[in-house]
């Protein structure tokens, strides 16, 4: 591969990944609850748009229209029904423990539901996209990737302005910044929460279908993005919208330009070692504040 | 006719097995100004968040304009008019001063109104408007509480709640607070105001009330408590 492709699709990985991160920043900006079923969530996701594919052959991309409210529901229900208690029991705690093992037994159930389910086959959506090309002054480019790019981008400046500019992104950054006084000021913060759930589940839904046409699919393909989004998270500053993509996509050129060189575990080895790296230099992450809302 | 706008009785909360509040009983009639005083820890943080429903109360009845909302959540009793300037100020940090003033006012019932009332907020606190685009968390003391006081305007208060409003202000800027809480006063709002500076607050009251241990030591007009010997002594240092 030519270097310039080599960066863009580390770009569209890494916007991909940021994509994902972001669910995860927006959950523990405004809950302070770090989400371990977010991983498993995305594999959900991944297997409902899969299927849905599968059964209706609806365009992939057109998909996203009908698995984001679906995903919106599972989360905003998740927290409703299993979180909220947890949350209600331990309502002093900032940080509380509990909803955390909650939150990865949550993801255990998933990843053996969708076992039990679909079984532990590898499976992706060939579709039309999967082996398109797009010309672009000379490079040639994967269709499937460079749509996931702009995807991730136009979805994560959406997000960041839906929360800048509008009543119910006012609504969420306040509880993040204090959740009693938010209270006072007549935000029902229990529904709230479960919204932001809602919302952190269903930009998942978006980032499985842009990896639909050239990821495979198994019950624990959340694993490997999970640890990603982690690490894309800290990177990029907890709860820090720019810092997610920002982040994500440091670590998607890090993975494609290293692939050209050495082998997958060495890259890994790397991208470990620059995210020290940064957090030794910058322990806050790149755009950190614990207060970004 | 005096008209009884919140009335407790029989109240008692805390945190957990902590009991705090122990059998208060007070009224609140409509477009007073009623003191609440007491030492630290006596109580007076944790009765405002009892009424606005942020801890629960154990047992006891709240009533607001007829209705009981002991039971309600903070959001639900917010909207009903009961609305609180918490201790601290509590000023959304990331927010700038014109976000801070735009939570304020989240409600169905209040996002209407919103044009209006940050005009009004804007004449009553000047200085808000001069700072409109500032970040709340780079704000002085003084502009911190004027903001809680204008956000807590953006919400139309039936009752105004302040939780020690003068607390860390320089003596120029206590009168200018106490100054614009007459003046929210004398514009049909009902207020509740807890303080330790006693003397000043006893001066815009028409009631008080001292709050001891959680519980209500002496209560009456502002006058009499004033010059009640006890409170001479322990809150006046006379
Ligand atoms: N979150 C809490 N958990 C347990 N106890 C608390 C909590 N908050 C307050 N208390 C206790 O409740 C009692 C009353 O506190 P409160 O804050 O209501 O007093 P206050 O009259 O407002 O005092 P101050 O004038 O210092 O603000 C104190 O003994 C305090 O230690
Ligand atoms: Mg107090």
């Amino acid at each position: 591969m030519d270097s310039l492709s080599v960066i863009v699709n580390g770009i569209s990985m890494g916007a991909i990944y940021g994509l994902i991160a972001l669910g995860l920043t927006l959950i523990f900006g405004i809950m302070k609850i770090i989400n371990f079923a977010h991983g498993a969530l995305l594999m959900l996701s991944m297997m409902c748009s899969y299927w849905t594919w599968k059964y209706t052959g609806i365009n992939p991309y057109l998909l996203i229209i009908m698995i984001a409210p679906v995903m919106f529901v599972i989360g905003y229900s998740t927290e409703r029904f299993f979180i909220k208690p947890v949350l209600d029991a331990q309502k002093d705690v900032r940080e509380p423990i509990a909803v955390l093992l909650l939150t990865a037994a949550f993801a255990i159930v998933l990843e053996n539901l969708s076992l039990m389910l679909f079984g532990a086959d590898y499976v992706m959506a060939k579709t039309t996209v999967t082996d398109a090309t797009i010309a672009f002054g000379g490079v040639t480019l994967s269709a499937a990737r460079f749509y996931a790019l702009i995807i991730a981008l136009v979805i994560s400046g959406g997000f960041y302005l839906f929360l800048q500019y509008t009543e119910l992104g006012r609504k969420l950054r306040s509880c993040g910044q204090d959740r009693n006084t938010a209270s006072l000021m007549g935000i029902d913060v229990p529904k709230t929460f479960a919204i932001a759930f809602g919302i952190g589940t269903a930009l998942l839904a978006v980032a499985a279908i842009t990896l639909l046409p050239f990821y495979y699919v198994h019950p624990t393909v959340g694993n490997v993005f999970m640890t990603k989004a982690f690490i894309v998270v800290v990177l990029g500053g907890l709860g820090s919208v720019p810092g997610a993509l920002l982040g994500g996509i440091i670590i998607g050129l890090i993975e494609s330009i290293g692939a050209q060189y050495m082998t997958a575990t060495l890259t890994t080895v790397i991208v470990y070692a620059i995210f020290l790296l940064i957090l030794f230099i910058k322990p806050s992450g790149l755009f950190g504040s614990r207060l970004e809302w | 006719m005096i008209m009884k706008l919140l009335t407790i009785k029989n109240l008692n909360s805390g945190y957990g097995d902590i009991k705090v509040i122990k059998n208060v009983s007070l009224e609140i009639n409509t477009g007073e100004i009623v003191s609440i005083v007491g030492a630290n820890g006596a109580g007076k943080t944790t009765l405002l968040k009892t009424i606005s429903g942020v801890i629960p109360a154990e047992s006891g009845e709240i009533v607001f304009d007829g209705k009981r909302i002991e039971h309600l959540p903070p959001h639900m009793i917010t909207d009903l008019g009961i609305i609180q300037v918490p201790e601290g100020r509590r000023i959304f940090p990331m927010f700038t001063v014109y976000e801070n003033l735009l939570i304020g006012s989240v409600l169905p019932r209040t996002i209407k109104e919103r044009k209006n009332n940050l005009e009004r907020v804007f004449e009553l606190l000047p200085r808000l408007a001069e700072r409109k685009t500032q970040v709340g968390s780079t704000l002085s003391g003084g502009e911190q509480q004027m903001l809680a006081i204008g956000r807590a305007l953006m919400g139309m208060p039936r009752i105004l709640m302040l939780d020690e409003p003068s607390l860390g202000l320089s003596p120029k800027l206590v009168s200018t607070v106490f100054e614009i809480i007459s003046k929210i006063n004398s514009q049909g709002i009902t207020v509740v105001l807890v303080e330790q500076n006693v003397k000043q607050a006893l001066k815009l009251s028409q009631r008080a009330y001292v709050l001891e241990n959680g519980m209500i030591a002496l209560e009456g007009s502002a006058e009499k408590i004033i010059n009640d010997p006890q409170v001479k002594k322990a809150y006046l240092g006379l």
